[in-house]
């Protein structure tokens, strides 16, 4: 019960939000935190830690801004070319990653997603180190998206939608079968669940949603650049979902928004001259895995637990 | 004699540059192979611990008029001992929960590292010169290879191989294979496992460190030299698989040389041929080349 209220407020916040931030700001909020949900979906649930979702995201980011850009199509064909084209890669990539478990996994999406990340350097459509840049936003439903604060709630719903599907996919019989999986795989296997298939749906799905992210960055921003697709992209969604906590549904959103709000904070304060933020981001790191493993709110709900017994 | 049309002094000439990149494949994934067998951890700090190499290095001539002979022992001495730093103060406290702390752990220590010396040094490199007994080049007939690029490959070949024969040969490296096995069986037997994994650890970063001294005069010193590398030699080490400590060397040198063709054959493709074989190794053997099913 009390999660429904928590929900509920956190919608109200969101829906407000706009009178008090920036709205730019909060949309690039939105959509890495869709980014770390579906990330989320793999590492919190499914267990296995991909170090190439960046490579997804900015898949994405390029097929919608070119979409959008060079072929003039509408925003809403961009924004489904630039999530089908990731779910794409996501099948291609998840076919051979599932082959190995653990630390295996992370190095073979990791060096995949580099693989990409060297055909976007070459390739010509994506503009090389430039990036896309001026993708326009165009329109939906005659609502017109150049204006930041329609964007934003076409932005806030579409996340709304990403998030209630991963809420879905996490708490539908399938869902059970991913934390099965994580849990014992042998033991899931054994029980005659095609595990593989199962992975590979949450990898698919996963990849996708992660496009869609990457997709509704490239309109918000109007940029599709190779930072988007690098591998610190990666570690930073790894981030976002650990300091949060991952395998709750909340703690990739707070993780984003915690990570963003200070990426942007070092870059406009004087203490981000002589503190540069991928040394904060790595310290926040080191700090997370040996101290705080649960992230935000998963050390709130062990403590709601203990403290309350709410379940 | 031309092959497919290309001439053929100019592939050898890109094997041998192969073979150089093959030589810095082999140092790196040799460590890596070494730290993961006993600890089974990813380091994934090991690109940055290759620059931190090639930068002490460049701190000892710039400061401490150390020459590039000393800086080939006391480097990977001083970063080896700062990686045994690293292992017992943070590394250690994480041997008993799931593995990929480890690997989240180095990645964070890597931001930390390269960070650091990139807000110090910003992304440009440094010269570091070459010695002065390795100047000037040597005519192998198809083409002239610079004295200083034989030395490197001769150097990270002998220390590659030394390795290996302590590790198969010595009563130290059986120490460390039983406790790649079966750790806690060799703690039983009244062996100080820990202590060994610090120096296991040590040594695979000094490793690192060393192939950043022989790499100081080819590549430029910068913050940026090992964070891409290091994602390549991941690739070589998945190919190679893990099992091995020769399987690592050998792979490595092995596909520096597939690079070196692929840039005379089909330059674009030379960034990416070693995944595309990652992809095609794992399509056809899931635990790669000298790997065992675990």
């Amino acid at each position: 019960m009390y999660q429904r209220t928590l929900y509920f407020v956190l919608c109200v916040c969101l829906l407000l939000a706009p009178l008090a931030i920036y709205p730019v700001f909060l949309m690039k909020m939105l959509c890495f935190a869709l980014f770390a949900c579906a990330f989320n979906l793999l590492l919190g649930y499914v267990g296995l830690l991909s170090f190439g979702h960046a490579a997804f995201f900015g898949l994405a980011a390029y097929v919608t801004g070119h979409v959008l850009k060079v072929l003039e199509l509408p925003t809403i064909v961009g924004l489904l070319g630039g999530t089908l084209a990731a779910g794409l890669l996501g099948l291609a990539v998840g076919l051979l990653a599932i082959r190995r478990q653990g630390i295996y996994f992370a190095m073979i999406t990791l060096a995949l997603a580099q693989m990409v990340y060297f055909f976007f350097l070459q390739a010509d459509f994506t503009g090389g180190e430039n990036g896309l840049q001026g993708v326009p936003r165009g329109s939906f439903l005659g609502l017109d998206l150049q204006d930041d604060l329609n964007l934003y709630y076409f932005v806030l719903a579409i996340c709304i939608g990403g998030f209630v599907l991963v809420y879905r996919t996490v708490h539908s019989p399938f869902g059970q079968v991913l934390k099965a999986i994580r849990e014992n795989e042998p033991r899931a296997i054994s029980l005659g669940y095609e595990v593989d298939r199962y992975k590979l749906l949450a990898f698919v799905l996963s990849a996708s949603l992660a496009g869609l992210a990457g997709a509704l960055k490239s309109v918000v921003l109007q940029l599709a650049s190779l930072s988007d697709a690098h591998w610190h992209a990666s570690g930073e969604v790894v981030l976002m979902t650990l300091l949060g906590g991952m395998g709750t549904m909340l703690g990739p959103v707070v993780g984003a928004g915690t990570v963003v709000a200070l990426q942007n904070y070092l870059a406009s304060s004087p203490v981000g001259v002589w503190l540069p933020a991928p040394v904060v981001l790595g310290a926040i790191f080191v700090v997370c895995v040996l101290a705080f493993r649960r992230g935000f709110i998963g050390e709130l709900q062990a403590l709601a637990k203990k403290s309350f017994n709410l379940s | 004699m031309d092959f497919l049309n290309i001439p053929l002094p100019a592939i050898l000439a890109q094997l041998v540059v192969g073979l150089i990149n093959g030589s810095f494949y082999a140092l790196l994934s040799l460590g890596l192979a070494i730290i993961f067998g006993l600890l089974n951890i990813i380091n994934f700090a090991h690109g940055a611990q290759y620059m931190l190499g090639a930068f002490v290095a460049w701190f000892g001539v710039q400061y401490l008029g150390v020459n590039y002979w000393a800086a080939l022992i006391l480097v990977p001495l001083t970063v080896g001992a700062f990686g045994m730093l690293l292992e017992r103060t943070l590394l250690s406290r994480l041997y008993r929960e799931d593995h990929l702390y480890g690997l989240l752990l180095t990645f964070g220590l890597a931001l930390i590292i390269e960070g650091v010396f990139v807000q110090l040094y910003g992304v440009s490199g440094k010269p570091y010169a070459t010695p002065e007994s390795l100047r000037g080049a040597l005519n192998l007939g198809f083409m002239f290879l610079p004295k200083y690029r034989a030395w490197v490959i001769v150097a990270s070949l002998v220390v590659c191989l030394g390795s290996w024969l302590i590790i198969e040969r010595t009563k130290l490296g059986a120490y460390l294979r039983a406790g790649t096995e079966n750790s806690q069986l060799l703690q039983a037997f009244g062996v100080n496992v820990p202590l060994m994994i610090t120096l296991t650890y040590g040594f695979g970063v000094a490793l690192a460190a060393f192939a950043g001294v022989l790499a100081a005069p080819i590549f430029q010193v910068s913050p940026k030299m090992g964070s891409d590398l290091i994602i390549v030699v991941f690739a070589v080490v998945v190919i190679g698989g893990m099992g091995s400590i020769l399987g690592s060397i050998v792979t490595g040198l092995g596909l520096g040389l597939v690079e070196g063709l692929t840039k005379v054959i089909w330059p674009q493709a030379s960034g990416t041929v070693i995944f595309v074989i990652m992809a095609i190794v794992l399509l056809i053997r899931p635990a790669g080349l000298f790997g065992k099913e675990k």
